[in-house]
C-alpha cells in the first residue's frame, strides 16, 4: 500500500517537474536567453601577490604603514574603517606615541561619561575610526572587511583601483565595444571589475607621487594601489598573522598526535586477523 | 578471544613488544590529553577582559582647569574618579590629625605623590558597599570632616579621603597614577 | 546489543561497588561505549562517522555556548558584536571560525552519515527507530544551521531569513499569517533576530536529547555492519573499548586536522563575503545562496518553475523541498529488499551511485545563479531524486536478485567460519 502511495507521490512530483523543465527547454530554444552586458564586460578580479596570502602568509609593516597613509590621504575623505580601533595600528608597527597623535588628528563624537553629553573630542588610542560625514552621490561603504565582502579579497581593491578605464573606447577580450545603454550615466565612472560596470567613485588614485612615502618608495599608480590594498587585507583580518602561527603548531601537533593514535589503533588491532 | 592485546603472544616475542606497544598507547592517550589542554586555554581566556576594554584600563587627566579648593570627577575603568586640589589649609588640616587614632591609619604623604602633596587622587567608590560617595561638586554635602560623605550608609571621609565615622572599613582607595607632567595624571 | 558473550561490569574497588549501587554511570559508560558492548569486528570507515558526529555536536555547542558571551541579538549591535568578537575578545576569531566552519563540519559528517545507511540500508528492520530518529536529527540541525546563518545580520543573513520565512508564505490560507507569526513582523527584524538568537541557543540541546535517543536506540539491535549479515557468534564482534575507541580516537585526529586546516588557513572558504555586508532591508544582494550544505534542497526548491495542477510554482517548490527530505522517514517501509548491504543487491548499488552523483549535481546547481542552463540541469536531477525514492528504491527491491550473502561475518573477515561448518551450511 505505502510502496503505491510513493509511487504516486513520485510521479505526481516527476511529471510537475517534466511539465517544468519542458516549458523551460522550449522557451531556451524559442528565446535563447541573452547574455546580458555585465556578464559580457564584468571582470573577475585579478590575482594579487601579497606577503600575507598563503598558509605561511605574514604582513610587511612597511607596505601597511605605506597603506595606511594612502587611506588616510585618499580614501579616509569618503570611505570609514570603523571596525578598526586607533590601538589597533600598534600591530603596523606604530609605538604608543605614534598612535597617540594619529587618534588626535582625529574628531571623535562621544558621549561625555560624567556629563552625558555628546560632544566632540580628540581620538584617543582606545577609538575606534570614526565613521565619515559624506554628502556626494552614492554611498560610500565602511572599508573595514571590505576585501572580505568581495570575491577576491585584495586583489579586487586592487583591479578596482587600477582598472578604470575609458567608456567610449573600450573593448572586451571579445573585441566588443560598450553599448550605449551601459555607458555610465552623469556621475558614474566605467570600470569593469565592479559589479555593475559603473561606480560614483571617480577613479581615486590617478598620479604618481599623489602620496608622498615617508620610506622613501616611489609612490606609483601601482604601489599605492597596491599597499592599499594590503592595507584593506588587514583591517579586514588583523589576527591573520596570529591564525596562521596558531594554526602551524596546531597543525604540527595534531599530525604527530594522529600518527600516534594510528599507531595505538593497529596496535591494538595487531591480534584480530583479516584487518 | 584475546581482548588484552599483547599478553597471550608468544614469549619468545612478548617482553620488549609488550613494552613498546604500551608505550605507544600510553603516548597516544597523553598526547590527546595534551591537545584536550590546549583546546581547553582559548575557552577559558575568551572570559577575561578583551582588548577593548584592557585598551581603556588606563586613563589620562588634565588637571590644569582644577583650581585648589576644587575637585573633578574623571572616569577610570567605568567607574567615578575623584580629582581633588587641596588647599594649604586642607593639607595643614589634614596632616594635624594623629594618625594613630584613625580606622586605616594613613598620612597625607601617602596618599599623595611626592612634589605633588596638593592633589589627591582617589576612586569615587565607598569602600563599605560601592555607591559614589558625595562632596566633589560645589554645594555637595561634604560630610562631618569636609571631605566626602557617603549617603548610602552615612560614612565620612575627611579632606585626605579618610575614613572618619560610620560603616565603611577603609580609606578611599588611591589607585596607581603617575605625572606625565605637571598638569597631566596618567592613572592606572 | 548485548550478546551471551558481552562481559559484564564488575567494579572491583569498594568506591565503585558503593557507586554502583547508589548511581550505575560507570556500568553504563561500560555498557554503552566500554567493553561491554559488543560491536561487529568487519566495520569499515563509513561506521565512523556517527561518532564524528558527536564530536562536531559537542564543538558546536562549546564554541556556541562561549560566544553568545560575546553576541549581543539585536540588530543594532548583531553585526559590530560578532566583528567585536572577531577583533577584540581573546581567541574570539578563533571561536568564531570555530564554529561557522564547525557547522559545515558537522554537515560533511552528517551526509556522510546518512549516505552510509542508504548504501548499506541502515534503516532496514530492525534499526527503523534509530534511522527516524536520525531524521528528526537533521532535521533539527537544518533549522539551527539556518537560524545560526541569520545571527551575523549580514546581507545573506538577512536576506536568507527573508527568502526561507518567505516559503511559509506558499502554504495555502495560512500562509501570510504563519509567516508574520514566524517572524514577529512583516519581514526579518529585531524580533525575529531575537527568537532565531533564543532557538539557535536551545535546539542544539533538543539536538542532543534526540541523538541521547539515537544511540539508545541504536544499543538495542547494536551496530549493522557492511556485509548486512547479523551477529551470529562471538568470533562476529569485538568490545567497543579498547578495539573501537582506537579506530575512533585515530579518525578523530584525521577529521581535526581537516578541519583546523579550514578554521586557521581558510576560514572564509566556505562562507559567502556578502555576509561581511552588514544586512541593509533595501538592497538584495545580486545573488542569494544559502550555505553550501542547503544547496541539493534548494536546488529542488528552484526547480518547480510551472504551476501544475491545481498547485501554484511555489508551493509545488515548497512541497517538494520538504517531500525530499520527509521521504526518508518511510524509507524503511519502502525498501522491501531482504538484503540490507548495498553489496550484495547489485541492481540497487548501481542507482545508489546515480544518486550520490546525482545529488553533487543538485548541489552545484543550487549554488549557482537562477539562471539558464542550471535550472534545466536542476529539473532533470530533482526528477532523478524523486524517481530513486519514490519509485525506484520500493520498484528494485522487488525485483531485484541479490548476490549469496556470507555465512557470517566471521566469514567475511576470514574467509571461513569454524561455525558455520558445525551449522553445516558451510
Amino acid at each position: 500500500m505505502i510502496r503505491i502511495f510513493s509511487i504516486l507521490i513520485g510521479a505526481f512530483f516527476s511529471l510537475a517537474l517534466l511539465l517544468a523543465f519542458g516549458t523551460g527547454a522550449y522557451s531556451y530554444i524559442t528565446e535563447p536567453p541573452a547574455k546580458t552586458a555585465e556578464a559580457r564586460f564584468h571582470l573577475k578580479p585579478e590575482h594579487l601577490d601579497l606577503p600575507s596570502n598563503g598558509w605561511f602568509g605574514k604582513y610587511d609593516k612597511a607596505q601597511l604603514q605605506r597603506g595606511f597613509k594612502v587611506y588616510s590621504e585618499v580614501c579616509a575623505a569618503c570611505h570609514s574603517i570603523k571596525h578598526v580601533a586607533f590601538r589597533d595600528l600598534k600591530a603596523l608597527g606604530y609605538n604608543e606615541a605614534q598612535v597617540k597623535t594619529i587618534a588626535a588628528k582625529f574628531t571623535v563624537t562621544a558621549k561625555d561619561p560624567l556629563t552625558g553629553e555628546v560632544k566632540d573630542r580628540p581620538g584617543v588610542p582606545a577609538d575606534r575610526f570614526p565613521t565619515v560625514a559624506y554628502a556626494g552621490k552614492g554611498v560610500p561603504p565602511d572599508l573595514s572587511l571590505i576585501t572580505k565582502a568581495r570575491h577576491g579579497g585584495g586583489g579586487y581593491v586592487h583591479s578596482l583601483l587600477t582598472g578604470y578605464a575609458d567608456p567610449a573606447t573600450y573593448k572586451n577580450a571579445a573585441g566588443e565595444a560598450l553599448p550605449k545603454e551601459n555607458q555610465p550615466g552623469d556621475g558614474l565612472y566605467f570600470n569593469p571589475y565592479f559589479a555593475n560596470l559603473n561606480l560614483s567613485m571617480p577613479a581615486p588614485i590617478t598620479s604618481e607621487g599623489q602620496v608622498t612615502y615617508d620610506d622613501g618608495t616611489k609612490a606609483t599608480v601601482e604601489q599605492m594601489s597596491k599597499d592599499v590594498s594590503a592595507f584593506l587585507v588587514w583591517t579586514a583580518e588583523p589576527e591573520l598573522e596570529k591564525r596562521h602561527q596558531t594554526g602551524a603548531w596546531w597543525m604540527g601537533f595534531l599530525l604527530f598526535a594522529t600518527v600516534l593514535a594510528y599507531m595505538s589503533y593497529r596496535n591494538i588491532w595487531a591480534d584480530k586477523k583479516g584487518h | 578471544m584475546a581482548h588484552d592485546a599483547g599478553t597471550d603472544t608468544p614469549a619468545a616475542t612478548g617482553g620488549e613488544g609488550v613494552r613498546r606497544r604500551d608505550f605507544i598507547n600510553i603516548a597516544a592517550v597523553s598526547a590527546a590529553g595534551v591537545g584536550g589542554l590546549a583546546v581547553v586555554y582559548p575557552l577559558v581566556s575568551q572570559m577575561s577582559a578583551s582588548a577593548d576594554v584592557l585598551a581603556e584600563s588606563s586613563t589620562e587627566v588634565d588637571l590644569s582647569q582644577v583650581e585648589p579648593g576644587q575637585a573633578i570627577k574623571a572616569i577610570f575603568r567605568k567607574q567615578p574618579l575623584f580629582v581633588r586640589n587641596l588647599t594649604p589649609a586642607e593639607i595643614a588640616e589634614a596632616n594635624k590629625v594623629d594618625v594613630a587614632t584613625l580606622r586605616d591609619p594613613q598620612t597625607l604623604a601617602e596618599r599623595t605623590k611626592e612634589g605633588h602633596e596638593n592633589w589627591l587622587i582617589t576612586m569615587g567608590v565607598c569602600t563599605h558597599l560601592g555607591c559614589v560617595p558625595s562632596g566633589v561638586a560645589e554645594g555637595e554635602v561634604k560630610g562631618e570632616f569636609g571631605g566626602y560623605f557617603c549617603p548610602c550608609h552615612g560614612s565620612h571621609y575627611d579632606v585626605a579621603a579618610r575614613i572618619r565615622k560610620g560603616p565603611a572599613p577603609k580609606n578611599l582607595v588611591v589607585p596607581d597614577y603617575e605625572f606625565t607632567s605637571d598638569t597631566v595624571v596618567k592613572i592606572g | 546489543m548485548s550478546f551471551p558473550w558481552s562481559k559484564e561490569y564488575t567494579p572491583s574497588h569498594p568506591l565503585m561497588v558503593w557507586l554502583d549501587e547508589k548511581l550505575p554511570l560507570p556500568r553504563l559508560v561500560y555498557g554503552a561505549v566500554g567493553g561491554g558492548y559488543e560491536v561487529p569486528r568487519n566495520l569499515n570507515y563509513m561506521w565512523n562517522f556517527g561518532f564524528l558526529a558527536g564530536l562536531c555536536l559537542m564543538i558546536q555547542i562549546v564554541t556556541g555556548v562561549v560566544l553568545a558571551m560575546h553576541y549581543g541579538g539585536d540588530t543594532k549591535v548583531a553585526f559590530d558584536s560578532t566583528e567585536h568578537i572577531m577583533r577584540d575578545v581573546n581567541w574570539g576569531w578563533m571561536l568564531r571560525y570555530g564554529h561557522a566552519n564547525g557547522a559545515s563540519a558537522f554537515f560533511v559528517v552528517v551526509y556522510a552519515h546518512i549516505f552510509r545507511g542508504f548504501y548499506y540500508g541502515s534503516y532496514k528492520a530492525p534499526r527503523e527507530m534509530i534511522w527516524l530518529l536520525g531524521v528528526v536529527i537533521f532535521l533539527l540541525m537544518m533549522a539551527t544551521a539556518f537560524m545560526g546563518y541569520v545571527l551575523p545580520w549580514g546581507q545573506m543573513s538577512f536576506w536568507g531569513a527573508q527568502v526561507i520565512t518567505g516559503l511559509f508564505s506558499a502554504i495555502p490560507l495560512v500562509g501570510d499569517p504563519l509567516r508574520e507569526w514566524l517572524l514577529g513582523g512583516f519581514s526579518p527584524d529585531n524580533a525575529t533576530l531575537n527568537r532565531f538568537f533564543s532557538l539557535h541557543f536551545l535546539l542544539p540541546f533538543v539536538i542532543l536529547g534526540v541523538v541521547i535517543l539515537h544511540v539508545w536506540a541504536l544499543h538495542i539491535p547494536g551496530s549493522s555492519n557492511p556485509t548486512g549479515v547479523e551477529v551470529k557468534s562471538e568470533s562476529d564482534t569485538v568490545p567497543f573499548f579498547p578495539y573501537f575507541v582506537g579506530k575512533d580516537g585515530w579518525t578523530i585526529g584525521l577529521f581535526m586536522l581537516i578541519y583546523s586546516a579550514f578554521v586557521f588557513f581558510m576560514p572564509n572558504a566556505l562562507g559567502h563575503p556578502d555576509n561581511y555586508i552588514p544586512a541593509n532591508p533595501m538592497q538584495t544582494p545580486a545573488h542569494i545562496v544559502p550555505e553550501w550544505y542547503f544547496w541539493p534542497f534548494y536546488a529542488i526548491l528552484r526547480a518547480f518553475t510551472v504551476d501544475f495542477l491545481i498547485v501554484p510554482a511555489k508551493l509545488m517548490g515548497v512541497l517538494a523541498m520538504f517531500a525530499a527530505i520527509l521521504v526518508w522517514f518511510f524509507l524503511p517501509w519502502l525498501d522491501r529488499s531482504p538484503v540490507r548491504s548495498a553489496n550484495y543487491r547489485p541492481l540497487y548499488r548501481k542507482f545508489f551511485w546515480v544518486l550520490v552523483l546525482d545529488v553533487a549535481v543538485l548541489a552545484y546547481c543550487g549554488g549557482a545563479p537562477a539562471e539558464e542552463p542550471f535550472v534545466m540541469i536542476s529539473q532533470i536531477a530533482s526528477l532523478y531524486y524523486f524517481l530513486h525514492f519514490f519509485v525506484i528504491v520500493p520498484v528494485v527491491s522487488s525485483i531485484e536478485r541479490p548476490d549469496p550473502l556470507p555465512y557470517s561475518i566471521t566469514e567475511a573477515v576470514l574467509g571461513t567460519d569454524e561455525s558455520a561448518k558445525l551449522d553445516g551450511n558451510g
